[in-house]
């Protein structure tokens, strides 16, 4: 195990590369302020990072990652477009797995700009690529954009799309929806009861609790609604399933999501910003020819990444987490700029784990 | 030096588990009067029994202070990461059942499912602006298995007693605690998911792994287990 020192050596070389491409070099507090943190990524959060408080700036979280600084630290006083890299601890819960380091170097690089979305996304992923050369890694790809225009073109209801939408990240709770909205899955019993009923407060009892009986009939409503929307026709479904299981080289998925986007005519745009990143990448000196890339890929583990997702993991050690991974997260920008938006790309290192895999030792 | 034997300090859950033991021979008693936390064992030769809370049995067990532990399953899989690793189930013994449930006002004539609770929870966020409230103890238990069901727009808050209480109260929306019968949820117009519970729990005999036992321990572990049949 390489020691800390050594690791830091790395971390300072690998920002110094980021610098050279024309980063700036910033730095951000290690207490995070666990409101915004909980607002954005709700109550799992807790379980990967660690909370702290004081009685004056009460509950505080320490940075599991560096991305929500950096993003503040922009919307707050930076120039546009900007470079910014990073080096620095950030620290996460282990509960399931001890194996799992607890608190980590990562060196990031990320990219402020408007304008030629596709060409940020390949200069990330080629710089991050170029630091890594010669490591045994692979390399993985996804574009989340992809499903998220495949949802917003669906001939349904605006509420069916929204709570879609909801659970990009979440594919259980996604898949368990598109079942209901396609008729393939059985309404429950106590849902139809309820829309059945000539009174469905018979059995309310006492209002309790801040959710008011207002409340309640606006869901009966939104749900009477939903019963009267004709379903996903399964052309529909079939063809999300087959986004979803898009899985090979970048030039054949390219190809395949073409001839799905000629009877989804929704996703040809998203499909065309993939055309065109691949392109720069090739430009970049990519292989293109040998990237892998899966339509599903990010789903689980990248919550507001909404475009390019990538992930480079140690061929012969499943078992180790990503030594980098990065992508597009131009819904977190939005998110915190209460809508205002500005597209934000890119990726981080982790110079342990690089080390690791270079020393043949693990 | 002795094996320890950790054992629920008072209620049903001490009596109980002092009859599954006479049952197998084995005699367990609160020692001197009723106040003190020591214990006797008679029937097995070297063990010694520890009185403490059922809650901080699965702390002990981790920790290698006692080698042998009741309590409940819930407790043990909240308390203790990683706990298959940690502590193995020898036997459970058939009483203390208790189901860990989500639970939401009878008043919410449209929240059964889970897939319900998150619509309503999407719906109260947008509506009062904070995330919905559940007020429980179990953090861990409960956060997984509303990630693992994919409900989203919630937060726990904390609640170590009369969480049936907290939505009256208003200070939480739902709950999620433990019962056996469900009685004082209905007293308290609350109403149980219909998915099933969270976990079933039971109360359960432990032994710690890979503890570092001496010859007389071992002896008198083997010698434990023989007289209980595992």
């Amino acid at each position: 195990m390489p020691n800390r020192l050594a690791k830091r050596a790395e971390a300072a070389r690998v920002r110094a590369l980021f610098e050279v491409a024309g980063a700036q070099v910033i730095d951000t507090p290690v207490l995070q302020d666990a409101e915004t943190l909980l607002d954005l990524y709700g109550e799992d959060i807790r379980a990967r990072a660690y909370v702290t408080s004081d009685a004056l700036k009460g509950e505080q979280m320490l940075r599991p990652d560096f991305t929500l600084p950096v993003v503040q630290m922009h919307m707050a006083h930076g120039a546009e477009p900007a470079r910014y890299t990073y080096a620095g601890e950030v620290f996460r819960r282990q509960e399931d797995d001890s194996n799992r380091a607890s608190e980590y170097l990562q060196v990031g690089y990320e990219v402020f700009e408007r304008g030629a979305p596709e060409e940020a996304e390949a200069e990330v992923f080629a710089l991050i690529s170029s630091v890594l050369r010669g490591l045994p890694l692979r390399a993985a790809t996804g574009d989340i954009g992809i499903l998220m225009a495949a949802v917003e073109g669906l001939q349904t209801t605006e509420a069916r799309k929204a709570a879609l939408l909801r659970h990009i990240w979440r594919p259980r709770r996604f898949r368990a929806l598109i079942e209901r909205y396609s008729g393939r899955a059985d309404v429950p019993a106590s849902r139809a009861a309820l829309l059945a009923a000539d009174d469905p407060f018979a059995e309310a009892g006492p209002n309790i609790g801040l959710r008011s009986k207002a409340e309640v009939e606006t869901r009966i409503n939104t749900l009477r609604e939903d019963a009267k929307a004709a379903p996903l026709s399964d052309n529909e479904v079939q063809l999300m399933d087959a986004i979803l299981s898009v899985s090979e080289a970048l030039p054949h998925a390219l190809e395949h999501l073409r001839d799905i986007a000629v009877d989804m005519p929704s996703i040809a745009a998203a499909v065309e910003r993939l055309g065109r990143r691949a392109a720069a990448l090739q430009a970049r000196g990519v292989d293109v020819a040998n990237l892998q890339f899966e339509a599903s890929y990010g789903r689980a583990s990248m919550e507001y990444y909404d475009g390019f997702v990538f992930g480079f993991y140690a061929q012969e050690r499943a078992d180790l987490p990503p030594v980098a991974s990065g992508g597009r997260y131009d819904a977190l920008t939005r998110q915190l700029g209460n809508g205002e938006e500005i597209p934000a790309v890119g990726g981080v290192v982790r110079p342990g784990l690089m080390m690791m895999l270079k020393g043949g030792t693990a | 030096m002795t094996l320890k034997l950790g054992v629920p300090s008072k209620g049903r859950l001490m009596e109980k588990t002092f009859e599954w033991f006479a049952a197998r021979g084995i005699v367990l008693s609160r020692s001197g009067s009723d106040r003190e936390y020591a214990g006797l064992v008679e029937g097995v030769d070297g063990i010694e029994l520890v009185l403490l809370s059922a809650g901080e049995i699965p702390r002990e067990l981790a920790a290698g202070r006692i080698h042998l532990g009741v309590t409940g399953t819930d407790l043990i899989r909240e308390k203790l990461g990683q706990w298959e690793q940690r502590v193995e189930e020898l036997a459970p013994l058939g009483f203390g059942f208790a189901d860990l449930i989500v639970a939401v006002p009878q008043a919410w004539v449209d929240v059964d499912t889970l897939d319900d609770l998150d619509a309503a929870a999407a719906a109260f966020r947008t509506q009062h602006g904070f995330r919905m409230r559940i007020a429980t103890k179990y953090h861990r238990l409960v956060r997984d298995y509303l990630r693992d069901h994919g409900v989203a727009d919630y937060q726990l808050v904390d609640s170590q007693g009369a969480t049936e209480g907290t939505v009256k109260n208003e200070t939480a929306e739902a709950v999620a605690d433990i019962t056996s019968t469900g009685d004082t949820l209905r007293a308290n117009h609350l109403k149980i998911l219909s998915d099933g519970p969270v976990l079933r729990s039971e109360a359960t005999l432990f032994r710690a792994r890979n503890p570092d036992l001496d010859e007389a321990e071992r002896e008198a572990m083997t010698s434990l287990l023989h007289h209980l049949q595992l």
